[in-house]
Formats: C-alpha cells, sequence, structure tokens
C-alpha cells in the first residue's frame, strides 16, 4: 500500500529528535508517556524567564503585569484549544490527574451514589473516584469492555437505568488501546439518566481538535505534557453552573476574596480553583504548544480556532496514515498480537508476543534506539479484563515517520527470532 | 552502530543459558505437600512468582515456582531452583546474599565461583531497570524460606 502522505512538521523542530539513544538516532515512539517539545514551546520558556519572570495578577509594577498578560492570554488560548464558552470555564491544574482529583473531591456525591468507569480508564480516573466514594459510601462500578477494547454500549445503557448514577468517567482516548470512545453519545444518555460525564482527555488533546460544546462534556481533563508541552500544568474545563456550584479543593492564596478569621469569602471562577502562585512557566509554555499545533495547518488564518481546526485535519490525516502502516506491518509478524482493535482508533499500537516479555521487548528494542513503553500502563483493571500481564505499547505522533516503523517492525522481527 | 552489534551488546544479558532457561524453565511446576510457599510481584511490568519450597533437618530437599513473567525473572527462577536444591539452609543463604551483591554492584565484576551457572545472570547490571525482574524470584524462595508470605518489588 502506498502512502503518500507527508508530516505536517519538520523534525528539525524537535531537538531531541535528532540525539542518539545506546549508539543509534533516536526512535522515539512513547509519546502516549510524554510528548517532545518544539524549539517554539523552548524558546517561550526561555524568554520567559529571561526576560518575563513575575509573580502574577495584583501587580503594579511593569513585570509582573507583562507575567499577568502572557498568562491571560495562555488562558484565553486552551479555552479557544477547547471550545470552552467562557475562561471562567477553563481551571489551571498540575495536569489530568490532579484535574479529575479536583472534581473527584469537590463535587457532591453521597452514599449510595453510583460512580461509572469503564474498565479501560487510567489510574488517574478511577482511584481519585474510590478515595471521594470511600468517604461517604458512594459506589465504582465497572462499564464493561469487549475484547477488542470498546465500551459494551447495552451493559452501559444498563447501568445508567439504575437511577443513582451520578457521575459518568470515560477516557476519551484509552493510553492503553488507542481506542476512541463515543463520547457525544455516552454524554447524552449520561445526561438523560440525570448523571454529570467527566471525560479524561489526556490521549485525546494530541490527536484530535476537542470541542467540549458539542460533546456536551460536564468536565473536560487535559495534560501539557502530552499536547507538546511542559510537565506539571494541565487544564480542566468544568460548565460554569457546575463549577459555581461546587465548594473549593483546596485552599490558599488567589482563591480568595476576603479573609478574616471568623469568616472567608471566596473569589470567582476560574481563580476559585486557582490557588498559590501558579505554574506561570507551565502556563505560558502551554499557551506557546498550542500556538506551535495551530501552525501546522499550512496558511495560517489569524483566527486561531480556525488554525487549529486545520493542524488537526492535518495531524489526524498522517497519523492515521502512522497508524495503519505500522498495524500493517506488524500484524505480519509471527506471534504478535495487537492489543487494542476497536473501529475507532488514535495513534496509538499496544502489543504481545507470543515469544516473548514486553519487558524483554522493551529492552531489546531500547538497545536499537527504539523508545516503547511496556507494562500496565497504569491500567490494571484493563490487563486483568485482557488477560494479559502487560503489553509493549507504541504510541505516535506527528513527527515521527513511516522510516521509524519500518525500524520498528524490524526490531519485532529479530526479537522473535532471537526468542524462537 | 549496526543492529545485529547491539544485539551483539544484547547477548551479554541474554546468554544462551538465559533464554534456555526461559524456553525450558527447570523445576517450573506447583510442589503439592512443600512446606512452605511465598508470592512474589512486581508490579510495575507484571511479573509474578510462587516459589515452593520443601526442606527437612536443615536442607532444602525440593524447590519450585510457577509464575508469569520476563525472560530474566524465569531465568533466574529456573536456576535458581537448581542452585539451591540439595544445599543446606545457611548454603542457601549465603547463595541468595552473593547473587543479590554480583547483580547490583557497580564496578569491576568479582569471580563468585560459588554462583555457578548464575554468573550469566551478571549482565543485568548494566541494566538497572531490569535487576528487580533477576531478584524478584530470589526474594521469593528467601521469604519462603522464612516461612512464606508476599514479596513485593516495590
Amino acid at each position: 500500500m502506498l502512502y503518500t502522505t507527508n508530516p505536517p512538521t519538520t523534525r528539525a523542530d524537535f531537538p531531541i529528535l535528532s540525539t542518539e539513544a545506546n549508539g543509534h538516532p533516536l526512535i522515539y515512539l512513547d509519546n502516549a508517556a510524554t510528548t517532545q517539545k518544539p524549539v517554539a514551546v523552548l524558546q517561550a520558556l526561555d524568554r520567559y524567564w529571561t526576560t518575563q519572570n513575575a509573580n502574577v495578577h495584583r501587580g503594579v509594577h511593569h513585570l509582573s503585569q507583562v507575567a499577568t498578560r502572557l498568562y491571560d492570554e495562555a488562558r484565553e488560548k486552551a479555552r479557544v484549544l477547547l471550545n470552552a464558552k467562557s475562561t471562567a470555564e477553563v481551571i489551571f491544574t498540575k495536569g489530568t490527574t490532579d484535574g479529575i482529583n479536583l472534581v473527584a473531591a469537590s463535587l457532591s456525591l453521597s452514599e449510595g451514589d453510583e460512580i461509572l468507569l469503564s474498565t479501560m480508564e487510567h489510574h488517574s480516573n478511577i482511584v481519585p473516584w474510590q478515595l471521594a466514594a470511600g468517604k461517604v459510601g458512594a459506589v465504582v462500578r465497572p462499564i464493561p469492555i469487549t475484547d477488542e477494547g470498546e465500551i459494551v454500549w447495552d451493559a452501559y445503557v444498563d447501568l445508567l437505568k439504575s437511577g443513582r448514577v451520578k457521575v459518568v468517567g470515560i477516557v476519551h482516548v484509552s493510553n492503553s488501546l488507542g481506542t476512541v470512545n463515543p463520547i457525544k453519545e455516552m454524554a447524552r444518555l449520561a445526561h438523560e439518566a440525570g448523571a454529570l460525564i467527566l471525560v479524561d482527555g489526556a490521549q485525546a488533546a494530541p490527536h484530535t481538535l476537542i470541542d467540549v460544546q458539542d460533546l456536551d462534556a460536564d468536565f473536560y481533563t487535559l495534560s501539557g505534557h502530552k499536547l507538546y508541552g511542559p510537565t506539571g500544568i494541565g487544564v480542566l474545563y468544568g460548565k460554569e453552573s457546575l463549577l459555581n456550584a461546587m465548594p473549593p479543593y483546596q485552599g490558599g492564596g488567589d482563591m480568595i476574596r476576603v479573609v478574616t478569621f471568623e469568616r472567608t469569602t471566596y473569589a470567582d471562577l476560574p481563580a476559585k480553583f486557582e490557588p498559590g502562585t501558579p505554574n506561570i512557566a507551565g502556563v505560558i509554555g502551554l499557551g506557546a504548544a498550542v500556538d506551535y499545533l495551530s501552525s501546522l495547518g499550512g496558511k495560517p488564518s489569524g483566527n486561531l480556532r480556525n488554525d487549529l481546526g486545520a493542524a488537526f485535519a492535518e495531524i489526524e490525516r498522517y497519523e492515521h496514515a502512522l497508524l495503519g502502516y505500522a498495524t500493517e506491518k506488524l500484524s505480519k509478524i509471527d506471534g504478535l498480537t495487537i492489543t487494542g482493535t476497536a473501529r475507532e482508533k488514535a495513534g496509538i499500537l499496544a502489543f504481545t508476543l507470543r515469544q516473548a516479555h514486553p519487558h524483554d521487548i522493551g529492552t531489546i528494542l531500547d538497545q536499537l534506539g527504539i523508545a516503547v513503553r511496556t507494562g500496565h500502563h497504569c491500567c490494571q483493571p484493563l490487563m486483568r479484563r485482557l488477560g494479559v500481564p502487560a503489553t509493549a505499547r507504541a504510541s505516535f505522533a506527528f513527527y515521527n515517520t513511516f522510516e521509524e516503523i519500518d525500524r520498528l517492525a524490524d526490531g519485532v522481527e529479530s526479537i522473535t527470532e532471537m526468542f524462537a | 552502530m549496526s543492529v545485529s552489534k547491539s544485539l551483539g551488546d544484547l547477548r551479554e544479558l541474554y546468554q544462551d543459558v538465559i533464554l534456555d532457561h526461559n524456553r525450558h524453565p527447570r523445576n517450573r511446576r506447583r510442589l503439592t505437600g512443600a512446606h512452605n510457599s511465598a508470592e512474589g510481584h512486581n508490579p510495575l511490568c507484571g511479573d509474578n512468582v510462587t516459589v515452593y519450597i520443601s526442606t527437612e533437618n536443615d536442607r532444602v530437599t525440593d524447590v519450585a515456582f510457577e509464575g508469569q513473567g520476563c525472560a530474566i525473572s524465569t531465568a533466574s527462577a529456573s536456576l535458581m531452583t537448581e542452585a539451591v536444591k540439595g544445599k543446606t539452609l545457611n548454603e542457601a543463604e549465603h547463595i541468595f546474599r552473593e547473587f543479590q551483591t554480583m547483580v547490583t554492584t557497580t564496578g569491576e565484576l568479582v569471580e563468585r565461583p560459588e554462583l555457578g551457572d548464575l554468573e550469566v545472570l551478571a549482565g543485568v547490571r548494566e541494566y538497572p531497570v531490569r535487576i528487580k525482574c533477576a531478584t524478584l524470584p530470589w526474594h521469593t524462595m528467601h521469604a519462603a524460606l522464612k516461612g512464606g508470605g508476599e514479596v513485593s518489588t516495590e
């Protein structure tokens, strides 16, 4: 099959891709774990620390106003990325895990309330709910999945019939399987049953254009470092009415209005959920990542949302081609089983080999300069359901190439020979 | 660096002896009537092992293992059973400590003739992430000798 696609970016934009691992050119296929950063983001961070660094908000001096402006602009960029109605709905967090913990801790849950979580959830969308449920006697119920890694729809419908479901927690794109879940349809059913839906968008944000209004998500989380930005920063989107009704998650400066020892009042959104000095550099880095992404669509129009739309169209096209090519090549290898064969997938390819354990696969590929991830990928319930202790996972970004996939396939082939 | 040279370097870790023990593990069976057993688990990579051990008059009369894991942990478990069977409890303890030292100490590799075939696992020192794979069956065996229980590498 002939792939005539060109990558939407230059690898030269990502300096780390020119480095070596174990004497070989680095072949970085662990993007679901974290992505590499373009020069534009690195420069924005450097510029911030060398010429723009000051604490944000309430500053009277020049630098603090510069920093505040950049910070607020980045929030607006995050709003556009998600297509949220208002910046009041855009909360900066430490990442997806932090965002989910915030919602789980602040939502009002009672004894007997049910929280539905799919079997393919990442631990970050399981454990916070267990912690919250444990405090009040609420119950977590798993939504079963098929062997291919899709939601069992009838089971989902059935679970909602109990009338006690308060929250549905669902991953948009599975980090272990690559499955793209039907969020819009799941949200519709959840709402009909009187439940809220929280979507873990950590793996979705780098692969597809998010529209929280179209999805009608009540909460949506993403992580900056999975989106070509720095670590330690994420976004929690929440519908304004919901966030307004929730008490603060953590207390401190900036999230207050008036503080007395008798009584403290809280700030409006989004500040209410952002105590203390934020990860200003992280926010600016995230903003720079969004800007960089918007440049990948070709001709910039000046409208960020339009440019992001064009960019993600290119990104999706290319990544689907990569995934298709990788799936085709790896499927031909004797003894290889692909984990995650949903009809709709993003650029993640997990597999096992009859001949060798994922840990051995990872070590040997590493010696060839190829970075993949092995293990349970923070999805132990999923692994248990699929009956595998671990998988090897290759996860693609728009800077990966077809040649890199050839090297991956060659490497896996040589492992089957070595362990024959 | 060529592919074959890199895979050649890997020979340091995946020596033929290890690949053989992975393909045909010795003493991989349940030991019914075992005096003691212990379970070991490496949650990070999904290795798990159960070690069964029987002793009589201060000597290991039989030892076996079951479990799922990578080539390193499987080979290590297999080699462990061969090394420990028939030894006195003190000798088994000594081998355990020597093996630990071999796979965790950096620097010049010291010859440890009492470890015999186990020396093939010395290569794991160069792959720190894999050391726990090699030591898991040993920690589990040690726990079994001490009366049983569960061991985790975390």
